[in-house]
């Protein structure tokens, strides 16, 4: 699930990195004006106890499989969107920094599928519509399911679209959707079963933990997620079409995509579209189109002369960069 | 729970490293978030089918590696661990992708199998150009660098809170289920354990914090951490900054491989 830094183009990953960088900051801005510091040390030992959890496994009934806890959505239950992002978000940095899941470059695209899909859209439109304060312990089990559900589809779409329109794999937005789709539903369930039991183990044990009333979804907070969404559509959408590579998925299929993406597909589109007509695209596009269009008309010259010398250079090359490595360890 | 074992006792491995004084360890952070940055940059500029023209940004990795005394075996078992993922997403390129392309004189090769190369390759280059500069920095230089480079400071205090209770928490969390399995329990719990189980852990997090919280105010905490030692930067940051990315934009701009093995041969043009 988590996007790599080998399947992102610089636009992609560069456009994912500066929607996420402008959540983190604008929730940095939301949690340092919140009066009480005490969340800031509640936040970190979230963070580190959704860390601990993802690595405990529970029994999936009646399957023999097993599943754990992601976390966003739990975080956003107990802390609010705004601190659950910087907590979620501080454990991915950690992750990708130490376990390389994902990568430095993929990392944003990463905040995004996996921080502020759950938070930003998965608990302010799915849970907390269905788990209204004072819900029956059912009512919460079955909101957490779903908005679980729901925030890793839409991660798994947003892996898809990524890693489409960057163009380094070759998988077509189609099959490639209709194999992470099934596989994230499963993964939702379970993620959300365990984010049930824990709320509802919450609940039951210390009650006064649980915010009591629903943090109001506010305004300004909606409007920063929508311009960093319409952002990203609009970067992406830039991107897509003039891909040299002449991948099959055409403007139809890009186009059945986006009904896919339906609730928010309006909006994207229009955003998109006012995006595209601002003076701040044209010149993300331009180094990179022009390198790929570079390297596309290096390719068909090839001579015999020519190659014998890439292949000697490419031994020469490694050659130089392994006594290089001896040469600097040498010498401390 | 071995898997919770092992990636805390990975992480501790990392901060071992970090700990100790090399060449890559002395540089400021910030010179080498903004060196990788470029690096990084770079490496995934290239059209999807590079192989060769990506070969001589290994230098980078291996001169991290060898001035920050990395092991390789220990660099190399991360790899391993992250590389499905990118095997996964890259394996089915030669499947896709048959347009024959000639990569020698008389060579052809489907595109779907020099793209997986290059997948396999840039994913390479960047897990191991991140690693080595982690385990050559530390979590502390490092957010204390992202901190100077204008990462809010809410958001570093939280990654240094979590590197900090990871451990704890990841502690209490591995002896539970030792004790779970001391009694008895075997296999992974079912929900309902799992839920008391996780959730006590979950209780001992909320309490814990409040205890933190309540130390932090004694000792005269505002809501912002501020850093333990202030950064230096030295003229060997300007050389490291400058030099690499001076490399970077040549090796971008000129098919190195391609010139030194005319040099060697005298062929081509």
């Amino acid at each position: 699930m988590h996007m790599a830094d080998a399947l992102l183009s610089p636009a992609v990953g560069g456009a994912m990195w500066v929607a996420s960088a402008a959540t983190l900051a604008v929730c940095a801005r939301k949690v340092s004006a919140r009066s009480e510091d005490r969340i800031v040390p509640l936040m970190g030992v979230l963070g580190a106890f959704v860390f601990a959890a993802q690595m405990i496994n529970f029994a999936i009934p009646g399957t023999g499989s097993s599943g754990h806890l992601g976390g966003g959505l739990l975080l956003a239950i107990l802390l609010g969107p705004s601190a659950a992002f910087l907590a979620i978000a501080s454990v991915l940095t950690v992750q990708a920094l130490f376990f390389a899941d994902g990568g430095l470059l993929a990392l944003g695209a990463n905040l995004f599928n996996i921080g502020v899909l759950p938070c930003f859209v998965a608990y302010p439109l799915l849970y907390r519509p269905l788990a209204p304060a004072g819900s029956s312990r059912a009512r919460v089990g079955i909101a957490a399911s779903v908005a679980a559900v729901g925030g890793l589809l839409l991660g798994a779409t947003g892996v898809v679209l990524q890693t489409v329109a960057s163009g380094i794999s070759s998988l077509p937005a189609g099959p490639f959707l209709a194999l992470m789709l099934p596989i994230h539903l499963a993964i939702g369930l379970a993620e959300g079963l365990a984010t049930a039991a824990l709320v509802l183990f919450l609940a039951k044990a210390r009650p006064d933990l649980l915010p009591a009333a629903p943090a109001p979804l506010r305004r300004r907070s909606l409007a920063g997620f929508a311009v960093a969404a319409a952002l990203v559509a609009g970067v992406l959408s830039w991107f897509a079409s003039p891909q040299p590579d002449g991948l099959e998925w055409s403007i139809a299929r890009a186009a059945g995509m986006a009904e896919l993406k339906a609730p928010e597909g309006g909006m994207h589109g229009s955003m998109a579209r006012l995006q595209s007509t601002t003076a701040l695209l044209p010149d993300y596009d331009l180094p990179a189109s022009r390198a790929a269009a570079q390297g596309e008309a290096a390719w068909p010259e090839v001579n015999a002369g020519k190659s014998f010398a890439g292949l000697v250079g490419a031994l020469a090359t490694l050659g130089l960069v392994v006594a290089a490595g001896f040469a600097l360890r040498r010498r401390r | 729970m071995s898997r919770l074992e092992s990636a805390l006792a990975d992480l501790r491995l990392a901060d071992t490293l970090a700990a100790r004084d090399t060449g890559l360890s002395r540089l400021d952070p910030r010179a080498k978030i903004v060196t990788t940055l470029a690096f990084l940059a770079a490496v995934v500029s290239y059209e999807r089918h590079t192989v060769v023209a990506l070969l001589p940004f290994l230098l980078y990795p291996v001169a991290l590696v060898s001035m920050g005394e990395v092991p390789w075996r220990w660099l190399a078992r991360k790899l391993a661990l992250a590389a499905p993922f990118a095997v996964l997403m890259g394996i089915a390129n030669p499947v896709l992708d048959r347009a024959p392309l000639e990569v020698a004189h008389g060579v052809t090769m489907a595109g779907g199998w020099i793209s997986f190369g290059s997948i396999l390759l840039r994913f390479a280059l960047t897990v191991t150009a991140a690693l080595a500069v982690v385990a050559g920095t530390g979590m502390h230089a490092l957010c204390a660098g992202l901190a100077a480079l204008g990462t809010p400071r809410v958001f570093t205090a939280q990654l240094l809170f979590l590197w900090r209770y990871a451990f704890v928490l990841g502690g209490e969390g591995a002896r539970m289920a030792t004790a779970r399995e001391a009694r008895g329990g075997r296999g992974s719990p079912t929900l309902a354990v799992y839920g008391s189980l996780a959730g006590h852990l979950l209780l001992r997090a909320f309490e814990r914090a409040e205890r933190i919280h309540r130390a932090m105010l004694a000792r005269g905490f505002d809501g912002e951490i501020r850093p333990s030692r202030a950064l230096r930067w030295s003229s060997r940051d300007t050389v490291f900054v400058v030099g690499w990315v001076a490399f970077f934009v040549a090796a971008r701009a000129v098919y190195l491989p391609l010139l030194l093995g005319r040099l060697l041969t005298g062929l081509g043009g």
